[in-house]
């Protein structure tokens, strides 16, 4: 009984909970799921204390019996107990399946017509994110950060270019699977402004732990210019410099930088590195420090990544740092 | 009467095995398999526990980098492929094994032989897994292994092949145990005990036998077909060439959700039959709790896509998905009724096996409820892959099947030893486990909510997850110190242990109408029964017959529906050729990791050792005259 | 609570006959246990093939011919037909006819044998490998398995014959000859469904 309180208790401080949480919904669709999920622990919570009475009831009940006789009344009185509790669990279950049916009708309510398409692709160990800029129809690549306009529902194509991943923005919405071969779409409506996070749900890996992402619900406006940013290139002629050059030698064999010679796209596109909240898809917090220890030691922080061990001289390994620091 | 001493020598004489190590390996007594299985699995339910404390050591603070991820990950992969297919599946045949023949009355199994196969057999799997992780190819890519990731393209090596073989080994043994579970229980039943006057138990077990024939297979298709894509290049998952990774699920969890009634419904067995003996009356609802077990078999096979709701299939299915998967506790909560009304009803006393009744009906409605919800194909989307899984299937497994084994093991220890578990250290190791476990899990289902995935080496410390993590570790390590107390009470005992006499608790069924520990040949006389509870007849002896043969191995075989008895049956001595037929499976197995041309070469020796093992023991003919024997 | 319970001998059971034929013999359940086994990983298996044609886009895909129709219908016809010998060899075993057992046991090891000819020319004319595609792969899956218990029937058979000749036959024996005689229906019958899906399927649908 304990437990059920304290699972109730932790249901409804619902709001308290943090920025990967199913309990805070921050969208429409995590908003339905709470109200089902509610819904279930009311049903459920009630149940269990029902059980726990019977057990009750059962172990007290069982010390004042004399003897047991089978001609007496009480098989009937069980009999009718047992009706009691079959239309009582079918009744709890009726109820429960419809919840579920409502719910699951307004995962795929959201309005379509006006929505904000974007592309997402799964990778061992981080997310290619490409939005589709309504203007001129191109597509717009980052990486590992999301942003979603407020009130409005973006539509999420979400694919794989290597095993089986998992999309989830639990304050948002519930999770897809990313299979390869196969295109699955999750609407995102949020509600809510402010950073939350995101993380693979399905084993992927030796990184499996450290694929998460970051996400970010703007106004209308801001998420318009953060987009409108996201889309430009760099331009070439501010591009020199030490640390540009050996980030287009060294790096640019996987990483893209738009505006630059540096094309390769195995690896997430840096163009805007540096306007992100976090390294290599949520592993470490962007600062000088976390570029310079992930370009030091990628292997140490993060076991099993692609991303390769560099031998930079220092002086080098700085100037990329500087260079990194200024892709905004 | 007592039956006569010449008698019971001459029947010892027939059915005891030979002395020494060519008894061992020879034997094809069901008691002493199902022993064999017992102990190894239990065995490896503390290795696999060990793992478990480990990786609960891991995560009891953030980013930690105690272990690599390699070997967290090769850690809960080791820990749930030996959980599911070498520890839970095992112990429910072995049971069944041992307790089967016994609660018919019978000398043996059906196919004595084969139950000595399927502990060989299994055995090769457990050696497969497990010498192979002592060399380090351990398999690390979780107890259901999804392709791509586990295809040729991201798992080079042989880890993966490990876990598929392990799989090919396990589930042919399971698959050889349940025919002869199955063969047992339909064919072997003494006069009198007809369908309907079959207890609870042996319906549980012929149940889930019947599941397991129609189950596995599934599994052993999908890991050959894995096998195939890593070792000969076939293309059944791979997407450039017309295959798909999800057909590997369909196929897997087709298994794998029948699976997990598999281990429970042989639980309820237990649980009916420990409660109708301690309740010190007829299980109330008989028939309402066969047919709850009945119907949760069928139902078992319509629902194994509520393990695949995130994978995005049509939306069509979901609401069918749904209902069936919740349906399944209209069963489950009738059965639970009918348990604590038999409790309530009776002159009830409770020794230990029944505080684990008691822990498991507790226990075991939160795993029960908390499945309801991840039943909902909608909210399922939230609860799936996360910690609240963790702790569901946790409360499922544990909860439901291995609390009432607990039961199980308390309750019919004195049958196997002769002696008593001493009932302090008993409740001493019933508080800590349930106590422990209960600590350790339940946090699991908050961490979900709160966003933790599954299947993780660590986690950022900012995420709010610590505080959980941590009483999750101490309850799993009290939980783990009681079940070496529950060890240490069984290993005390079996040496020091009060003498139990026959019939300790005042059993129903017939196990307890022999002495105990049971003799080679299980009972003197073929029991005739005119009751559910053919024990409680007011003490008056029991009604027998005689006829089956002292001087051979003999036994009865009966009619299906009403067990009328229809003809005497030979049954196979001490044979050393399941050993060697198993050896031959097990060498083809590990080869063909290897190399393809391991099957084709591999049947030879295979199909010698069975020509051997079934060549029959007869004359020679007389040359010339083709005649008959009499 | 003390020593074992007491019995009341009400009866015996010696005179109950030491063997008995079909559905009465023990092993005749066991048998069917296995089929039962061996049936579901058909039948799954064909659940595979038939998803993995609803998830193609053409079947058999592009470029890959249509398995041939000629050794595959040789070889379904030799299988109909040697269920005629096979059925005679059950009535044998029940009227407990010790010649008519013997030899045709024998006959059903040699018609086995024979039909591994057609199968193999079948694989032949499949048309293509089993790594060349999904398609390929899973055609090959329901061939090997099929195949697979031709053998084990055919190895079973064999050695069968071999005891029958060499042995005294009883009641027993008798069972274990009906036995493998359900068992090779079951093999011919498993394969009607299998035929149809390999090479109907995808010239029908």
């Amino acid at each position: 009984m304990r437990t059920a309180i304290v699972f109730l208790a932790v249901a409804t401080l619902a709001g308290c909970a943090g920025i990967q949480s199913p309990l805070s919904p921050a969208g429409d669709q995590a908003a339905a799921l709470h109200s089902l999920f509610t819904l279930m622990m009311i049903v459920c919570g009630a149940v269990y204390l029902i059980v726990l009475l019977g057990i009750v009831w059962s172990v007290l009940r069982s010390g004042t019996q004399r003897r047991f006789d089978s001609a007496s009344g009480g098989e009937r009185r069980l009999d009718r107990g047992l009706y009691v509790a079959a239309s009582a669990i079918v009744i709890g279950l009726t109820v429960l399946i419809v919840g579920s049916f409502i719910a699951d009708r307004a995962l795929v309510a959201a309005r379509e017509d006006d929505a904000v398409i974007v592309r997402i692709t799964g990778h061992q160990w981080w997310w290619r994110i490409e939005y589709r800029d309504p203007a001129s129809g191109r597509w717009i690549e980052t990486a590992n950060e999301l942003h979603l306009p407020l009130a409005r529902t973006t539509r999420v194509q979400l694919a794989s270019a290597d095993v089986i991943h998992s999309f989830w923005v639990p304050n948002v919405a519930g999770k897809i699977d990313m299979i390869p071969g196969r295109r699955n779409v999750v609407h995102l409506t949020p509600r809510r402004l402010g950073w939350f996070r995101g993380q693979c749900t399905e084993f992927c890996g030796a990184q499996h732990a450290h694929m998460a992402f970051d996400v970010k619900v703007d106004g209308q406006a801001a998420f318009d210019s953060w987009l409108a940013r996201q889309g430009s290139a760099r331009a070439p002629r501010r591009q020199s410099g030490r640390g540009a050059s050996v980030f287009v030698q060294v790096c640019g064999s996987c990483h893209r930088v738009r505006g630059t010679e540096a094309r390769g796209r195995a690896g997430p596109d840096l163009t805007h590195f540096a306007s992100r909240r976090s390294i290599a898809a949520g592993t470490l917090p962007m600062s000088r420090g976390g570029i310079q220890g992930w370009l030091a030691q990628p292997q140490a922080l993060k076991p099993g990544t692609s991303m390769p061990t560099v031998p930079l001289e220092p002086a080098d390994a700085d100037a990329v740092a500087t260079y990194l620091e200024t892709l905004r | 009467m007592k039956p006569d001493p010449s008698l019971l020598e001459q029947l010892d004489r027939t059915w005891r095995d030979p002395p020494g190590l060519w008894g061992f390996l020879t034997t094809v007594d069901h008691k002493r398999i199902a022993a064999r299985y017992i102990v190894t699995a239990l065995l490896l339910m503390f290795l696999a526990g060990m793992l478990a404390l480990d990786m609960r050591w891991q995560l009891s603070v953030p980013e930690n980098t105690r272990m690599t991820p390699q070997l967290f990950n090769e850690s809960f992969s080791l820990h749930g492929s030996t959980m599911l297919f070498l520890v839970s599946v095992p112990l429910m045949e072995a049971m069944a094994f041992w307790l089967v023949p016994l609660m018919l009355g019978a000398r043996n199994m059906a196919f004595p032989r084969l139950g000595a196969f399927s502990f060989w057999l299994y055995f090769g799997g457990v050696l497969t897994l497990w010498v192979a992780h002592a060399i380090d190819i351990t398999p690390d890519l979780g107890w259901f292994e999804y392709p791509p990731l586990s295809g040729p393209a991201y798992s080079p090596g042989h880890r993966a092949d490990i876990w598929a073989q392990m799989i090919t080994f396990t589930e042919v043994a399971a698959l050889a145990a349940s025919v002869n579970v199955a063969a047992t229980i339909l064919k072997m039943r003494p006069p009198g005990m007809t369908l309907a006057r079959m207890p609870v138990f042996l319906w549980a077990m012929l149940i889930a036998s019947i599941m397991t024939m129609f189950s596995m297979p599934a599994v052993m298709l999908v890991t050959s077909m894995l096998i195939a894509d890593r070792l000969v290049s076939t293309q059944f998952f791979s997407v450039a060439a017309g295959g798909d990774a999800v057909l590997f699920q369909h196929l897997f969890w087709f298994f794998g959700h029948p699976e997990v009634y598999i281990i429970f419904v042989p639980a309820t067995g237990f649980v009916s039959s420990i409660v109708e003996t301690f309740s010190r009356r007829v299980l109330y609802g008989h028939s309402v709790l066969v047919l709850a077990i009945l119907s949760i078999g069928a139902l078992a096979f319509g629902l194994w896509v509520h393990h695949m709701f995130a994978v995005g299939l049509p939306r069509l299915g979901n609401d069918f998905y749904t209902a069936a998967s919740m349906a399944i506790a209209v069963p489950a909560g009738l059965q639970i009724f009918c348990w604590l009304a038999t409790i309530g009803t009776g002159r009830t006393w409770f020794p230990t096996p029944m505080l684990w009744i008691l822990g498991f009906v507790a226990t075991f409605v939160i795993g029960g409820l908390s499945g309801v919800m991840t039943a909902s194909a909608a909210l399922d989307l939230q609860l799936t892959d996360t910690y609240f899984i963790v702790a569901h299937l946790h409360y499922v497994l544990i909860g439901g099947a291995i609390f009432p084994l607990f039961g199980a093991f308390c309750y019919w220890y004195p049958k196997a030893t002769g002696r008593l578990m001493s009932e302090r250290w008993g409740k001493v190791a019933f508080v800590l486990i349930v106590g422990g476990f209960n600590l350790g899990f339940f946090p699991m289902h908050l961490l979900g909510l709160e966003g933790m995935p599954r299947r993780v080496y660590t986690y950022p410390a900012h995420m709010g997850w610590d505080m959980l993590n941590q009483i999750a570790t101490a309850g799993s390590a009290i939980a783990v110190t009681g079940g070496l107390v529950f060890a240490a009470n069984a290993l005390c005992s079996y040496w020091r242990g009060k003498p139990s006499g026959a019939d300790p608790w005042g059993g129903s069924t017939l196990e307890w109408a022999t002495a105990s520990p049971p003799p080679a040949y299980n009972i003197p006389f073929t029991p005739r029964v005119d009751s559910l509870t053919p024990m409680w007849n007011g003490g008056a002896p029991l009604p027998a017959l005689d006829g089956i043969a002292i001087d051979t191995r003999e036994v009865l075989v009966s009619s299906v529906t009403d067990a009328q008895p229809l003809y005497r049956q030979k049954s196979a001595g001490p044979s050393i050729w399941p050993l060697v037929a198993a050896l031959a499976v097990s060498a083809m197995f590990i080869a063909s990791i290897f190399t393809p041309w391991a099957i084709p070469i591999g049947a030879l020796p295979i199909g010698a050792a069975l020509t051997g093992w079934f060549w029959p023991n007869r004359p020679r003919a007389k040359i010339g005259a083709l005649e008959a024997a009499p | 609570m003390t020593g074992t319970r007491e019995f009341a001998i009400v009866g015996t059971l010696s005179d109950l006959p030491s063997s008995a034929s079909g559905p009465r013999h023990l092993v005749w359940w066991g048998n069917i246990g296995f089929m039962v086994i061996e049936g579901t990983g058909f039948v799954l298996a064909a659940a595979a093939y038939l998803y993995l044609m609803t998830q193609a886009s053409a079947w058999p895909p592009k470029g890959d011919p249509l398995p041939g129709l000629l050794w595959s219908g040789i070889f379904t016809a030799g299988l109909l037909l040697s269920e005629i010998p096979n059925l005679w060899v059950l009535r044998c075993a029940r009227a407990k006819n010790l010649a008519g057992v013997r030899w045709g046991t024998a006959a059903m090891a040699v018609i086995a044998l024979a039909l591994f000819v057609p199968r193999g020319f079948e694989f032949a004319h499949l048309g293509l490998p089993w790594h060349q595609d999904a398609y390929g792969s899973v055609v090959w899956l329901l061939l090997v398995l099929h195949t697979v218990h031709v053998v084990t029937d055919w190895g079973d058979t064999v050695v069968l014959g071999a005891w029958l000749f060499t042995h005294e036959v009883g009641d027993d024996q008798f069972a274990d000859v009906e036995d493998n005689s359900n068992y090779w229906t079951f093999v011919v019958l498993c394969w009607l469904p299998v035929y149809l899906l390999i090479y109907w399927a995808p010239r029908a649908l």
